[in-house]
């Protein structure tokens, strides 16, 4: 079925190394607009990893039926019947975050990232990776908007975790700065999105080049080969 | 560090030189800023300029450049002083700070520092700023209260209640609104005959900080600081669009003299437009640049959202600049043009 190797591989690939959000730069349009805080991020990201996950699957399952020439329609169609299913699951049983979410939710469709993931992906492998695959590429985007939504409100409006009185009802979000905050607007504009993300995309690669020169630090060698030089 | 463009007869330009006397021409405008508006532009300045240094210094510190070259430049002091100019002199102190800040920190040095600067930061800044916090970025002060340095100090810091009497409308607000409120009553004549508004040949007030702008401007271009193409494409573009829509309508656009003087035409065309950094740089097009600056500054002023546009005009050009310089290459010594 699948093993643990490749499962270790998928996940790294989906939530880090292939970033959907800081790598690929994919899906910028629902990232722009939806990251304006931790709970809007975080439930479209729910969303997206429903639709990437279960469209894997079955993608996956059909994908020697398809024939090749109008493979991308029949993708399509069946993530967008997915995408349905999610958008009048979240109308019946979440309502007031879908009126938040709106038009992201059927939009999740035009996401490029789920029909490069189909294509990429679920088309040559099989239906447990490719679940797993759609799934955790949907975790990197998680955790990613989860964190710029975090930080775009924090700056924006000094709240945390505001709106999430529309999911669960008994927990309430926190002023965690003054109250007389005057509130930082560009930061829940589109350009804060842009101006963040950026700043988190400089800061994995930095994380990274760091990695890479310490992997490449040789131990000091010793005195009498080294003399030559 | 020398910038000068080829074939290099003008020589011994220094940073800190050009810097310096920048800062020289603005001092005339800041001091009759400081005799009509009051001193709260001194103590902005102050803030702003502490603010850049500092900012510049710590960002210095993180990409590992020599501290001493680039903070004598004295490229931080003169964008702290045009943000000071350009906010309301009586905006809280942490209003100049977090403009200073985004201008240093994200306009300046996320793009690479001193000349590798797409936008101009001061202009940032400002646009930031009046997107964030309108409410405060428009409370301009009220010319008919006078009050006093510790008065104003305290305002600026918070010490003291913030009393609607303290601001009012500059004179392109009040245009604005005025026309706005009631198309077809009063008339722009009659609105400019409002001495509180308009005041010998321009707004009142800020026309003798325009014309100090100007005469500053002068002497850079004397001094070879500036060229002339920058602001005359500016002030000529504005020209041209107001005296334009002027004699069509006269009841309904003000004077191209107004829009001259008025909101910050010239500091914008002397001082901000040209930017050897986030300005084009071959000489037709600085013209261009300069006009479409003074163009788009007219179009957002009289029919955009806010009350001036220079800001977001220049911001605009900044992004054109790539397109401008590559078809305004100067043909090369001794070539036919475009051959």
């Amino acid at each position: 079925m699948i093993t643990w190797a490749e499962f270790k591989e998928i996940f790294v690939n989906g939530t880090w190394r292939q970033n959907s959000s800081l790598v690929q730069m994919l899906g910028m349009c629902p990232l722009l607009a939806m990251t304006t805080s931790l709970v809007n991020g975080a439930m479209l990201s729910l969303a997206t990893i429903f639709v990437m996950g279960s469209s894997g699957f079955v993608v996956a399952l059909l994908r020697n039926f398809i024939p090749y020439e109008i493979r991308i329609p029949v993708f399509i169609l069946v993530a967008a019947a997915l995408v349905t299913v999610v958008d009048l699951g979240m109308n019946a049983y979440m309502h007031s975050m879908y009126n938040i979410l709106g038009i992201f939710i059927p939009l999740i469709i035009t996401n490029c990232i789920v029909l490069a993931r189909i294509e990429a992906f679920a088309a040559k492998n099989g239906p447990l990776q490719s679940l797993f695959d759609g799934a955790f590429m949907g975790v990197g985007m998680l955790w990613t908007l989860s964190l710029l939504g975090a930080i775009r409100e924090f700056i924006g409006a000094g709240t945390f975790l505001s709106g999430i009185e529309a999911v669960i009802p008994d927990l309430h979000h926190y002023q965690v700065l003054p109250a007389d905050y005057p509130g930082f607007l560009v930061s829940i504009l589109p350009p804060g999105a842009f101006i963040v993300l950026a700043c988190m995309v400089a800061a994995k690669n930095w994380y990274e080049a760091k990695a890479a020169e310490r992997a490449n630090r040789k131990p000091p060698e010793p005195l009498a080969t080294a003399g030559c030089h | 560090m020398d910038f000068s463009t080829p074939p290099y007869l003008l020589k011994n330009a220094s940073v800190t030189r050009v810097m310096a006397q920048v800062l020289l021409a603005l001092v005339p405008a800041i001091a009759v800023y400081a005799w009509l508006i009051g001193p709260a532009i001194l103590i902005q300045i102050a803030l702003a300029t502490m603010t850049a240094l500092v900012a510049e210094t710590l960002m210095l510190k993180v990409r590992n450049r020599p501290l001493a070259l680039f903070l004598t430049d004295g490229s931080a002091v003169v964008t702290g002083w045009l943000i000071a100019l350009v906010f309301p002199p009586l905006a809280p102190w942490w209003l100049v700070v977090v403009g200073t800040l985004f201008a240093i920190v994200v306009a300046k040095h996320l793009y690479g520092g001193l000349g590798q600067n797409p936008f101009n930061p001061a202009m940032i800044a400002f646009a930031v700023c009046i997107v964030s916090f309108p409410a405060f970025m428009s409370q301009w002060p009220n010319q008919a209260l006078h009050l006093g340095l510790l008065d104003q100090f305290q305002v600026i810091f918070g010490l003291m209640p913030r009393l609607d009497a303290l601001t009012a409308a500059t004179p392109l607000d009040a245009l604005k609104t005025a026309l706005k409120l009631d198309e077809a009553g009063i008339g722009v004549p009659a609105l400019l005959a409002n001495r509180n508004v308009y005041g010998s040949f321009a707004g009142h007030g800020w026309e003798w900080i325009a014309l100090s702008y100007l005469v500053g401007g002068l002497w850079m271009w004397q001094r070879k600081i500036i060229t002339w193409q920058v602001p005359t494409g500016f002030l000529g573009a504005l020209f041209l669009i107001s005296g334009a829509l002027w004699l069509y309508h006269p009841d309904r656009f003000a004077s191209p003299l107004f829009h001259l003087f008025a909101g910050g035409s010239m500091l914008g065309a002397f001082f901000i437009a040209t930017d050897p950094v986030s300005g084009a740089t071959t000489p037709r097009g600085k013209l261009i640049f300069g006009a479409g600056a003074g163009l788009l500054t007219y179009l957002i002023r009289v029919f955009g959202g806010y009350p001036d546009g220079v800001a977001f005009a220049v911001l605009l050009l900044n992004i054109c600049v790539p397109l401008i310089d590559l078809y305004t290459q100067p043909p090369i010594f001794g070539m036919k043009d475009g051959k």
